[in-house]
């Protein structure tokens, strides 16, 4: 576990007349491991498909204006059976785990789907970060995804997981158009 | 543990202010260090604002009634004691909504002034220049873009230093016989650094350019005086300073505000008003249409006593000791990079930092869950973010109210975060 069990606990002592915030370590990690699960925390330290690989269909470029976090994505796509589907997304980062970890499992969730799939995926996936909780992700269709149930209980940080769910939509849509 | 000096009664200061009583997540107080983005509101602030529309309710500058006048007399008198606070005249005064549109109402006079032929002083024709910084909040710098997209006139800023200081060295040759107007903050709101306004204005000045101060994060912090700033305009917003939202204040010097064309126009504004054309007011009210916000201009009023009570030179001092406080605690933390100048030297109480391996984002979120509030992200600074080579950053900042067992939870709490995502410390 990357997180302290009970190793938190403040050491120094408290200004004179000042009575000091005592951290509750167990409450804490509790509800911080529900947002932070072990499986985001895995995907950012090692993100799956990261790079920008050519050749591509679309290049798009996403930012979130709030932090400046930022993502460029490329997708390719492949025609399978007169469907088209998607051959490769590649990446290029800049943000918070949440972040990070958001366009990883999106990667491992989309390459090689047909887009119809893969465009139901995304819709799930929105679905549930608007959730706030509320709702039982269908692992079946989101896989690693629903670690990502806890984020949304936490409205600032929703647009963190669906920058780069944004910007496959987006890029996808264009590689599309190029397509046609 | 350190002692230290007390400038304020925070623990009295703190009874004034309910919001910091309550908890937050997990159970937690609530440690605020957000004020740079809005401070609280202390009981005396929202008892002003409550009593004037239980008591005197009405729109101002208008109507012969009794509550008319009253609300006359609470909307001017809250003029008259924040033109005092800041050693101004009360007809040098425009209430705005905050900063960000006092700033524009400047740039959009200097624009109106353009189209409508005005005093060749407010006129920005191509080839003029603007001068700004790096450093400023984006509502001191996307007007003076847009002015200058408008106008064809170029923009033009001061870089900073890798420890987050203006770089002066370029000053004479960066303000030529062009340049119409300078637009400098009076304290950073990521890095509090506070730049040498009054020598950057007496430059303008010998080149015939105006000064606008961005005094949002001055104002609430330590005592200002427009005349020793040399300040042509200065700007700030009510509701960092113990006031409400949706009041902010313009100063421009008496001359100056004459010569200008209004901003927003339609009623309270104008002298005459026939169907062929109209004629204006002389300033403030010139500047001030539609009914005007009395509520929020007592709140603002009650916020400067608030403050004048307590002394704003108290206000700076407490300050400065967290200040002190907080660059030594996080100096202490392997792994955290402190942006801006490592001392409290001509420096406020905003501290941004980073934190190796965790992002700004993740680090809030930890602090969030212990009941720390702070800022992430770029704080409406990207180009100063992207100068000082930083992505986001996290940011504390201080007031009244703070104690220094708070800045301890913010070194704790970072650590945890730390701990938390592994990072090395």
């Amino acid at each position: 576990m990357p997180w302290p069990t009970g190793s938190a606990t403040p050491s120094a002592s408290s200004a004179p007349g000042n009575s000091r915030p005592d951290f509750g370590v167990d409450g804490d990690v509790m509800q911080l491991q529900s947002m932070y699960q072990e499986m985001i925390l895995d995907h950012y330290r090692n993100p799956h498909h990261q790079g920008l690989r050519e050749p591509f269909d679309a290049e798009v470029h996403h930012v979130n204006p709030v932090c400046g976090d930022e993502v460029t994505m490329r997708v390719t796509l492949k025609d399978v059976d007169g469907e088209p589907a998607v051959e490769d997304v590649s990446y290029d980062a800049l943000g918070c785990s949440i972040s990070q970890a958001s366009a990883s499992v999106l990667s491992d969730l989309v390459i090689g789907k047909p887009v119809s799939e893969a465009m139901r995926v995304s819709q799930a996936f929105l679905e549930l970060m608007q959730s706030r909780g509320e709702i039982d992700p269908d692992e079946d269709l989101l896989e690693d995804a629903v670690a990502f149930a806890g984020v949304s209980r936490y409205p600032a940080r929703i647009k963190c997981a669906l920058l780069g769910w944004m910007a496959w939509k987006d890029a996808t849509a264009r590689a599309m158009e190029v397509g046609q | 543990m350190n002692s230290f000096p007390e400038h304020l009664d925070v623990e009295t200061i703190r009874a004034d202010f309910p919001v910091l009583a309550r908890t937050v997540r997990n159970g937690n107080p609530l440690v605020y260090l957000d004020s740079g983005a809005t401070s609280h509101k202390p009981v005396q602030v929202l008892d002003a604002e409550r009593s004037f529309y239980e008591l005197h309710n009405s729109a101002a500058h208008r109507g012969t009634h009794l509550l008319g006048e009253e609300a006359t007399d609470v909307y001017e008198g809250a003029r008259r004691k924040t033109a005092a606070f800041l050693n101004a005249q009360p007809e040098e005064l425009v209430f705005t909504k905050n900063a960000t549109e006092a700033i524009n109402l400047v740039a959009y006079s200097m624009s109106n002034a353009t189209a409508l032929g005005g005093p060749e002083q407010l006129r920005v024709l191509p080839g003029d220049e603007i001068l700004i910084t790096e450093m400023e909040h984006h509502a001191n710098l996307v007007p003076w873009q847009q002015l200058c997209e408008r106008t064809g006139a170029t923009l033009r800023w001061l870089t900073v230093t890798s420890d987050g200081r203006l770089d002066l060295d370029r000053l004479d040759g960066m303000i030529t016989g062009r340049t119409k107007i300078v637009a400098v903050t009076h304290q950073s709101n990521v890095t509090g650094t506070i730049p040498p306004v009054a020598e950057i204005a007496r430059a303008a000045h010998e080149k015939g350019a105006l000064v606008l101060v961005d005094a949002a994060q001055s104002v609430p912090h330590q005592p200002v005086d427009v005349a020793a700033l040399g300040a042509d305009f200065l700007a700030f917003s009510g509701h960092k300073m113990l006031g409400p939202y949706g009041i902010g204040v313009l100063f421009g010097r008496a001359g100056l505000l004459e010569a200008m064309p209004p901003f927003l126009t339609g009623g309270s504004m104008i002298e005459v008003v026939r169907m062929e054309g109209s004629t204006f007011l002389p300033p403030p009210q010139r500047f001030e249409p539609g009914v005007p916000a009395v509520a929020e201009a007592a709140g603002l009023a009650a916020a400067v006593d608030y403050l004048n009570g307590l002394g704003m030179g108290n206000v700076a001092a407490h300050e400065e000791s967290l200040t002190a406080h907080a660059l030594d605690a996080l100096r202490e933390i392997n792994g955290v990079r402190i942006l801006g100048p490592d001392t409290t030297k001509d420096r406020g109480g905003a501290v941004a930092f980073e934190v190796d391996g965790v992002h700004p984002h993740d680090v809030g979120q930890v602090l969030d869950e212990l009941g720390i509030a702070v800022r992430t992200g770029h704080h409406c600074a990207w180009p100063l973010h992207r100068a000082l080579g930083v992505q986001a950053s996290t940011r504390a900042t201080f007031y009244v109210y703070n104690t220094h067992a708070e800045v301890d939870a913010l070194a704790d709490g970072i650590r945890y975060a730390q701990r938390f995502f592994g990072a090395r410390q």
